[in-house]
C-alpha cells in the first residue's frame, strides 16, 4: 500500500495478539452473500507514473486564452503567500476544532475571518463558512424563512442562474415558495413589481434577495428595495461580491438583514468550480438564525484569552433534527485563505483591485463598442457588462477559435429570453491586461466582418 | 513468531514507555515534560490577532494603483460609505502570523490523530501538488467543455471508479461534502416516490446511533424524522424498524459500518423490510475506510450512499473542511442526480451535460461542478493505490482498529462484542463510577501526552463513550504508544484524579470557559478605529 507503515511483520503481530490467522476473520460480520469480489479498477501506479499522468490530463485543459469570463468566478492576483500558509500542514491536515485548547490556530483564524468578513459588509455576525455562495444565499432565504415563519421569497431574476437552482433545490423539500422577479430593460430588478409582490396581504413574503453587483453586473437600487421589503416585514437580502465591497455600498449601509456571497475572489483559484468560500453574514438580532459554525472569543481558566466554537446549540450534532441546518464539513480552510489575502492586500490594496478592475471594464467597454459591440444595458456596472452581439453564441465560438474567452452568452442562462440571444456577459479584472482587450478586439472584428 | 512471543514484545516495548509516562505524572512541573508521544501537542505561544498587529501605513505593494477616474461612472448613493478598517501589515509580519497561529494546532501532519468517524488519515503530498497544477487550479468552471478535456476525464474516471467501488450505477461529483450529499440523495428519493405518484411518504427512520447530519438532512428536505432504537448488539432492531415502516416511510438511513464500528449483520433482513414497504434505503458512507473491496452497498441492495472523500480517500479535513459528497446511486434512482453529470460521447470526448439534458434530476445542489480540487486529490489517491492497494487500506485500518480495541480494553469497558470495523466504541463509565475522572478529562488528559483524544459522547447512546478510529496510517508502535497512554490515565485516574481533572495542562490554553461564550457571544474583534490611513500615492 502506498502510504501505509505496516511491515509483513507487523501484521503478524496484531494478528497474533488478536489470536487469529487472517484478517478475513475480521470480515465474518459481513453476510457470505455479500462479500466483494475484486474490484475493476485500473492497477495501482507508482508516484512517477501517477505524477506523468495528472500532469498530462492538467496540460489537457486549455487556460492560455484571453478570458474575460467571470459570471461568479473571478481571476485575481493572488500573492503567492497566501498559498504558502495554505500549505502548511498544521493548518491543512487538522480536523475541525473541537478540542479547542490544541485548536487555537484554527480557531483564531476563523475568529480572524468572521472579523474581517464583518467590516467588508457591515454586518456583525459572519458564519465559519458555507459550500459556496450558491448554498450561501439558499440558506439565508431558508433563514429569513424561519426568522419570520413565512414561506414566500422573492428572488430578483437578475441573480447568478446556479444560485437561483440550488435555492430552488434546497427550497424543494417544504411548503416553500420562491418567486422571481421581473427586470427593467435597463438590467436592473423591476421595483414596482416588488412593491406589487409584497403588497399581496393574504401571500406575505419572508425575504427579498437581489444581487449586487446583479448577475448582468450591473448596481441594483438596493437602499429602495429594502426600504420596500421592510415595510412589508419582510427580510432584504443582498448577494455581495466581497472584492466590490471595498468601494460599494456594503450591506449594512442599505440595510440587508442578511449578506451572501462567493468568497472565491479573495484568494481563490478558479479550479473549474470549487472548493470555494460560502459568505453568509447578518445583523447581532438573526445571530441564533444563522446555520453554520461560529467562534467566539472566551477566556480559559487561567484567563488567557482564547477562542471556540460557540453557539452551537444551533447545530446538527447538538439539535439533530431542529437544527437551522444539516451543515456539518465546511470551507474552512478557503476561509483561511481569504484571511490571508485580506491580510495580505489590505484596505488600500484592496480598494485599488476593485478600481482597477472598475478601471479596466471601462477600457473594454470603449474597445468593444468602437467594435460594434455596445453595451447592452444602462445601468451602471462596475467590472463586468454585457455587450450585443448578432448571434452571441456563434460569435463566442468563432473568438474560442481566435483564442479568446469571450465570456459567458447569455442565453446559456436565460434561453427563453429573445433580447438575451445577442448578449455576452463580459468581466475585467486588474489581471486584465491592455494586450487582452486589443486581442478582444481585434478578434472580434474580424469574427464580426 | 508466536502469538505470545509476539504479545510479549507489544508489551516489553510498551512497559519502557508507560515508565516515562508514570514519571511524567510524578512530576510537578510538568509543563516541561511532555508525554510519552516524546514532544507537546502544540506549539506554546497565543497569538495577538491581526487587527492588535496592524499600524496605520504598514504593506502595499501588491497590486498597480488604479488611475484616478476608475470609479467616475458608478454613482455616489452605490459607493461605500464607510471607511475600510481591515488591517495594515507587512508581508513578513502575515508569514509570521499565521506560522506562529499554525503552531498552536494539532495536525495529522504532527500526530495521531483518532478521531472518528473522521478517518484522519496521512494526506498524501503528491495531491497537494497536483491539485494545485496550473491546468486543473485556474481553469474557469464555465469554461467550454473542449477547453476542460483534462478535468472532464478525471471527473468522468473517479465517477466510474466510485461506482465500482459501490457496486452502484451512476455517481454525481457535485455535492460539496457528506451532509451535502445526504441531502442530495434523501432529495432524489423525495422526487422517485413523486414520479410515482407515492408523494404522501413524508417520514425518514434514523437509527438512534445515527450522526446528527441525517435527522437534519431528514428535516431540510421536508421530512420528519422517526428514530428507531439499536438492539444490544449495537446493530439496528430489526423489530423496532418493522415496526416503524409503513406507507408513510420515504426512506431509511443507515450508517453501514455503524457509528459503534460495527457491520450491520442483519442488513440483508433490514434492507428487505425497508424494500417491502415500499421505501428507500440511503447508506451514509462516513464509515467506508473499512469496506473497501469487503462490501459494495449497491450489491447489498442500497439505493443511494454519499462517500466522504475527506475521510475515505485522504483529502484534508482543511481545519473543517472543505471536503466532497459524491453521491451513489442504483438504476432506479439515477434519472434524479443532480446535473450536470460528466458524459463522454462516442467521438467528441467529454462534456457536461446540457440543460435539460436529464428532465427528471433534482436540479443543482451547489453551483458549478462541485468541490473540484478535491476530486483531483481523491482521484490520484484511488490510482495510487488500484483496487489490491484499496482493499489492503480498509484489511489494515480494521486490523489496526481491532488490535487498538484489546489493547484499550486493558483498562476500559468494551460495550459491545468484536470485531470491529474500522473504529471501536470504548466506555469509561466504571472509570468514572470508581474515580469520579469523567471522559471528557481522559479525553483531555491525552493531549498532556501528546495525542488528539478521540471523540467523546458520541454516539449519544454509550455512556461515557469513547470512539476511537486509527485508520491504516498509523504504525503499531504508534498504537501502543496511545494505548499505554489511555492505560496510563486509567491508573492515573486513581491515584490523583485531580490531575486528569485539570488536564489539559502542557497545552496553550487550559480549559475554556464555553458557557460564557455562548451567553455573550463576541464573533469578532471590535472595529477597528482609525486603522485606515490615507491612499499613499
Amino acid at each position: 500500500m502506498a502510504y501505509g507503515p505496516h511491515t509483513t511483520d507487523d501484521r503478524g503481530r496484531m494478528l497474533a495478539a488478536l489470536g487469529i490467522a487472517s484478517v478475513d476473520v475480521l470480515f465474518e460480520d459481513i453476510p457470505a452473500g455479500l462479500r466483494a469480489s475484486r474490484l475493476d479498477l485500473p492497477p495501482a501506479m507508482p508516484e512517477l507514473e501517477l505524477a506523468g499522468r495528472l500532469q498530462d490530463l492538467a496540460a489537457r485543459n486549455r487556460t492560455d486564452l484571453a478570458s474575460f469570463l467571470g459570471a461568479g468566478v473571478y481571476h485575481h492576483y493572488v500573492p503567492p503567500v497566501v498559498d504558502q500558509m495554505l500549505l502548511r500542514g498544521e493548518f491543512y491536515t487538522a480536523y475541525t476544532p473541537y478540542q479547542p485548547e490544541i485548536s487555537q490556530g484554527t480557531l483564531q483564524t476563523i475568529f480572524e475571518y468572521q472579523s474581517l468578513l464583518a467590516e467588508l459588509t457591515g454586518l456583525d455576525v459572519v458564519s465559519a463558512s458555507h459550500y459556496d455562495g450558491a448554498t450561501a444565499t439558499a440558506e439565508a432565504a431558508l433563514m429569513a424563512v424561519r426568522a419570520t415563519r413565512r414561506e414566500r421569497v422573492l428572488v430578483s431574476r437578475a441573480i447568478h442562474r446556479h444560485y437561483l437552482d440550488v435555492t430552488s433545490t434546497y427550497f424543494a423539500g417544504g411548503r416553500l415558495v420562491l418567486e422571481e422577479l421581473p427586470s427593467l430593460p435597463d438590467g436592473t430588478t423591476d421595483l414596482a413589481a416588488l412593491e406589487a409582490a409584497l403588497a399581496e396581504a393574504d401571500r406575505p413574503v419572508a425575504g427579498v434577495l437581489l444581487g449586487q453587483p446583479n448577475a448582468f453586473g450591473l448596481l441594483e437600487p438596493m437602499a429602495e428595495a429594502a426600504r420596500l421589503a421592510h415595510a412589508a416585514g419582510a427580510l432584504f437580502i443582498a448577494v455581495v461580491e466581497p472584492v466590490s465591497l471595498a468601494v460599494l455600498a456594503t450591506p449594512a449601509d442599505y440595510g440587508a438583514d442578511i449578506a451572501a456571497g462567493e468568497g472565491q475572489p479573495l484568494g481563490i483559484a478558479a479550479q473549474y468550480g470549487g472548493p470555494y468560500l460560502g459568505i453568509l453574514a447578518t445583523t447581532s438580532t438573526l445571530m441564533r438564525q444563522i446555520p453554520g459554525r461560529l467562534v467566539g472569543e472566551t477566556r480559559d481558566l487561567d484567563g488567557r484569552r482564547a477562542f471556540v466554537m460557540t453557539l452551537r446549540a444551533r447545530e446538527q450534532d447538538i439539535r439533530r433534527d431542529k437544527a437551522a441546518s444539516n451543515i456539518c464539513t465546511n470551507q474552512a480552510l478557503c476561509a483561511l485563505a481569504a484571511t490571508v489575502y485580506l491580510a495580505t492586500i489590505g484596505p488600500h490594496g484592496l480598494r485599488d483591485v476593485a478600481s482597477l478592475g472598475a478601471a479596466h471594464a471601462r477600457r473594454l467597454e470603449s474597445a468593444l463598442a468602437a467594435v460594434g459591440a455596445p453595451r447592452l444595458h444602462t445601468a451602471p456596472y462596475l467590472n463586468e457588462f454585457a455587450v450585443r452581439v448578432p448571434d452571441a453564441e456563434t460569435v463566442h465560438a468563432r473568438l474560442l477559435e481566435r483564442g479568446v474567452l469571450a465570456g459567458l452568452p447569455l442565453a446559456r442562462w436565460y434561453p427563453d429570453d429573445h433580447e438575451l440571444r445577442d448578449a455576452l456577459l463580459v468581466c475585467a479584472t486588474e489581471v486584465t491586461t491592455a494586450g487582452d482587450i486589443e486581442a478582444f478586439a481585434a478578434a472580434l472584428t474580424g469574427v464580426l466582418a | 513468531m508466536t502469538e505470545g512471543a509476539v504479545r510479549e514484545g507489544a508489551l516489553a516495548g510498551s512497559a519502557k514507555l508507560a515508565e516515562g509516562t508514570r514519571v511524567g505524572v510524578e512530576t510537578a512541573r510538568e509543563e516541561a515534560r511532555p508525554g510519552p508521544a516524546g514532544r507537546p501537542a502544540v506549539g506554546a505561544a497565543l497569538q495577538p490577532t491581526l487587527a492588535e498587529l496592524s499600524r496605520p501605513g504598514r504593506g502595499g505593494g501588491k497590486v498597480p494603483h488604479p488611475p484616478d477616474d476608475a470609479l467616475a461612472g458608478i454613482p455616489g448613493s452605490a459607493l461605500r460609505r464607510s471607511p475600510l478598517a481591515l488591517p495594515e501589515l507587512n508581508e513578513p509580519e502575515v508569514v509570521r502570523h499565521f506560522v506562529n497561529l499554525s503552531h498552536l494546532n494539532y495536525s495529522v501532519d504532527s500526530g495521531f490523530y483518532p478521531l472518528c468517524s473522521c478517518t484522519m488519515k496521512f494526506n498524501p503530498k503528491i495531491n497537494e501538488w497536483a491539485a494545485r497544477l496550473s491546468g486543473f487550479a485556474t481553469l474557469h468552471p464555465l469554461a467550454p467543455d473542449s477547453l476542460a478535456q483534462g478535468t472532464l476525464e478525471l471527473m468522468h474516471e473517479l465517477q466510474d471508479a466510485l461506482a465500482e467501488i459501490s457496486g452502484m450505477t451512476a455517481v454525481t461529483l457535485q455535492p460539496a461534502a457528506g451532509a451535502q450529499g445526504e441531502l442530495t440523495g434523501i432529495l432524489m428519493i423525495r422526487a422517485y416516490h413523486a414520479a410515482r405518484d407515492d408523494g404522501q411518504r413524508d417520514e425518514v427512520i434514523v437509527p438512534d446511533s445515527s450522526h446528527g447530519t441525517n435527522p437534519a438532512t431528514a428535516s431540510m428536505a421536508g421530512f420528519r424524522t422517526v428514530t428507531v432504537p439499536s438492539a444490544a448488539d449495537g446493530g439496528v432492531d430489526l423489530e423496532a424498524l418493522k415496526a416503524a415502516l409503513g406507507p408513510r416511510t420515504a426512506a431509511v438511513m443507515l450508517t453501514n459500518p455503524s457509528t459503534l464500528g460495527l457491520f450491520e449483520r442483519r442488513i440483508v433482513e433490514l434492507l428487505e423490510a425497508v424494500h417491502e414497504a415500499g421505501a428507500l434505503a440511503y447508506m451514509d458512507g462516513a464509515n467506508m475506510n473499512a469496506v473497501l473491496g469487503r462490501f459494495r452497498p449497491g450489491e447489498a441492495g442500497f439505493d443511494v450512499m454519499h462517500f466522504n472523500l475527506h475521510k475515505t480517500f485522504s483529502t484534508p479535513h482543511g481545519g473543517g473542511g472543505p471536503g466532497a459528497g459524491p453521491v451513489a446511486c442504483n438504476a432506479r434512482l439515477a434519472p434524479f442526480l443532480p446535473a450536470p453529470l460528466v458524459v463522454r460521447d462516442a467521438d467528441a470526448g467529454f462534456r457536461l451535460e446540457r440543460p435539460g439534458e436529464r428532465p427528471s434530476a433534482i436540479g443543482r445542489v451547489r453551483a458549478f461542478q462541485g468541490n473540484v480540487g478535491v476530486l483531483v486529490r481523491a482521484f490520484a489517491y484511488i490510482r495510487a493505490h488500484g483496487a489490491s492497494g484499496l482493499r489492503e487500506i480498509s484489511d489494515d485500518a480494521v486490523l489496526a482498529a481491532n488490535y487498538l480495541r484489546m489493547r484499550v480494553g486493558e483498562g476500559y469497558e468494551l460495550p459491545y462484542p468484536g470485531p470491529c470495523k474500522h473504529e471501536f466504541v470504548a466506555s469509561g463509565r466504571s472509570l468514572r463510577q470508581a474515580t469520579g475522572v469523567r471522559t471528557l478529562d481522559v479525553a483531555k488528559r491525552l493531549i498532556d501526552h501528546g495525542f488528539h483524544p478521540p471523540t467523546i459522547y458520541f454516539p449519544l447512546i454509550v455512556d461515557e463513550c469513547l470512539l476511537i478510529e486509527p485508520t491504516e496510517t498509523e504504525s503499531v508502535e504508534t498504537l501502543d504508544l496511545f494505548a499505554e497512554a489511555m492505560l496510563a490515565i486509567a491508573r492515573e485516574a486513581r491515584e490523583d484524579p485531580d490531575r486528569v481533572k485539570a488536564a489539559p495542562s502542557t497545552a496553550p490554553v487550559r480549559r475554556l470557559d464555553e458557557a460564557s461564550a455562548a451567553r455573550k457571544p463576541e464573533l469578532r474583534w471590535r472595529p477597528m478605529t482609525g486603522a485606515e490611513t490615507p491612499c499613499p500615492s
